[in-house]
């Protein structure tokens, strides 16, 4: 049985991607960003998911305004790097996991959350920035990436309320997978900023510290946070959070927060990441899955 | 008809990308579109005006894509990761167009960035009535009344003025 085991948080600034592509990752004023992600590479070093699950947003890459899907998940074999303006960033191709994603997109669905299924679509950096904050640069990433992509772009977003709950459809989806996979759920974008109109550069240290602390120990408080007030505090780009709270609905009720990470600013953005983990024990009630991890660990140290 | 009235129409400085701005604005979007095609980028550079008329713009619009004011391509329906492509077209980084919308200098913004980004005391509400965001607890509420008055303000206390001030200070920044 395939099984959610930690979720990830963290930006997707443009602008890291154009430092790692432009080798900049030294300079003071990006080392400040770059070092706050040492010991998750570490972590995810450690950790060896079978499948990450990535929710982001496109930025006007893969989506016009022909069509904004709210929810799109990724169906497809593989993903290319989108180019945005710039040409393709000089990142590996990222190779879905189409069984899975359309398990998933078939579970969800009759649970009455009604996805776009995407069987062709190029990534950008929204994606690929968090790839290579947890992955590094890798020639190929080490796992497979099914992208669920949300509408932040065009207002309004998806609830927090209904992001939460669709994390939920997604972890029961995920636990009814046969195969044995570990899998990591990530929730980019935020934290605070806004980039566009004159009130450009806000940033909101409360209200993100706020957030990170909840994310932990108190999400449903966050899955009441209104649209206006994301907006207001975190800035009219800060809404993105939302989409953290998919990863955060697709955990366990209690969590481990094993490391987190704040600064500011990386070009207009709050930076803010965390990984959470699903308490082992927290299988209790769920012998069967107890016995799945077992097996998988046996098969492992073969 | 005249723009419909939204609660998010109370912060200040910010234009929401909604669906009635993704209705009028769709020209505008759908022109930053093409550019992510180089021919079409070379195109738009040879004959700015030419370029724009496949994309059925109002005058307003046009206007606002060749003086490139981007506060009032937004006002327009503009979205800013759609503009960000002309900007991009233009050589220009997220950071400078950010820093041009707020009528600051290049230098400025950067600064007020390393210090920690514009504070939202003194920045929530044009009308002084929006709530201290509810994830904040007690601590935040009664400083939020007593907002003093923040030099890193934006400028804009009512939409119209909005227009004409960034307009000034997009003007100025061109000369520079």
């Amino acid at each position: 049985m395939a099984r959610i085991i930690a979720g990830v948080a963290s930006s997707h600034v443009p602008a890291i991607g154009a430092a790692i592509d432009n080798k900049q990752t030294e300079e003071p004023y990006w080392k400040r960003v770059f070092s706050g992600f040492e010991k998750s590479k570490e972590w995810m070093a450690k950790t060896k998911p079978d499948v990450a699950i990535v929710v982001f947003n496109d930025h006007a890459s893969a989506f016009s305004v022909e069509m904004v899907p709210t929810f799109a998940l990724g169906c497809a074999a593989e993903f290319p790097p989108a180019d945005e303006g710039w040409g393709p960033r000089p990142v590996p191709v990222v190779k879905g996991h189409p069984e899975l994603a359309s398990h998933i997109s078939q579970s969800v669905i009759l649970d009455e959350f009604d996805l776009t299924i995407v069987n062709k679509m190029e990534v950008d950096h929204g994606l690929t920035v968090p790839m290579n904050l947890l992955f590094g640069s890798p020639k190929e990433w080490p796992c497979p990436v099914i992208p669920l992509a949300v509408n932040v772009v065009l207002y309004p977003p998806p609830t927090g309320h209904r992001c939460f709950m669709l994390g939920r459809a997604i972890r029961k989806a995920v636990e009814s997978y046969p195969e044995d996979l570990k899998v990591v759920v990530f929730g980019t974008g935020g934290m605070s900023h806004q980039i566009s109109g004159p009130r450009a550069g806000l940033i909101n240290k409360k209200f993100d510290t706020a957030f990170l602390d909840n994310l932990t120990k108190d999400p449903k408080k966050l899955t009441r946070i209104p649209h206006l007030e994301y907006m207001r505090e975190a800035g009219a780009e800060g809404i993105e959070m939302v989409m953290w709270l998919i990863m955060r609905g697709a955990l366990d009720d209690q969590v481990d927060e094993v490391y987190r990470f704040y600064t500011v600013p990386a070009s207009n953005t709050a930076v803010g990441h965390i990984i959470l983990e699903n308490r082992k024990k927290a299988a209790k009630s769920k012998v069967k899955r107890a016995a799945a991890h077992a097996k998988t660990s046996v098969r492992r140290s073969k | 008809m005249a723009r419909a009235h939204h609660d998010y129409d109370d912060i200040p400085g910010t234009f929401v990308f909604d669906a009635e701005r993704s209705r009028q604005g769709y020209g505008i979007n759908m022109f930053c579109m093409s550019l992510m095609k180089d021919e079409n980028r070379k195109a738009f550079k040879a004959d700015e005006a030419e370029y724009l008329k496949k994309f059925k713009l109002t005058p307003a619009q046009t206007e606002a894509v060749l003086k490139r004011d981007y506060n009032r391509m937004l006002e327009l329906g503009g979205n800013i990761y759609f503009t960000a492509k002309l900007g991009a077209t233009d050589g220009h980084s997220f950071r400078h167009l950010a820093a041009t919308m707020t009528g600051a200098t290049q230098d400025d913004y950067a600064k007020m960035m390393i210090d920690g980004g514009r504070s939202v005391e003194g920045n929530r509400s044009r009308t002084g009535k929006g709530k201290v965001g509810s994830i904040l607890g007690e601590q935040g509420k009664p400083k939020a009344v007593k907002a003093k008055a923040n030099p890193k303000a934006v400028q804009a206390k009512a939409g119209k003025s909005a227009k004409s001030k960034s307009a000034k200070s997009k003007s100025k920044a061109k000369r520079k």
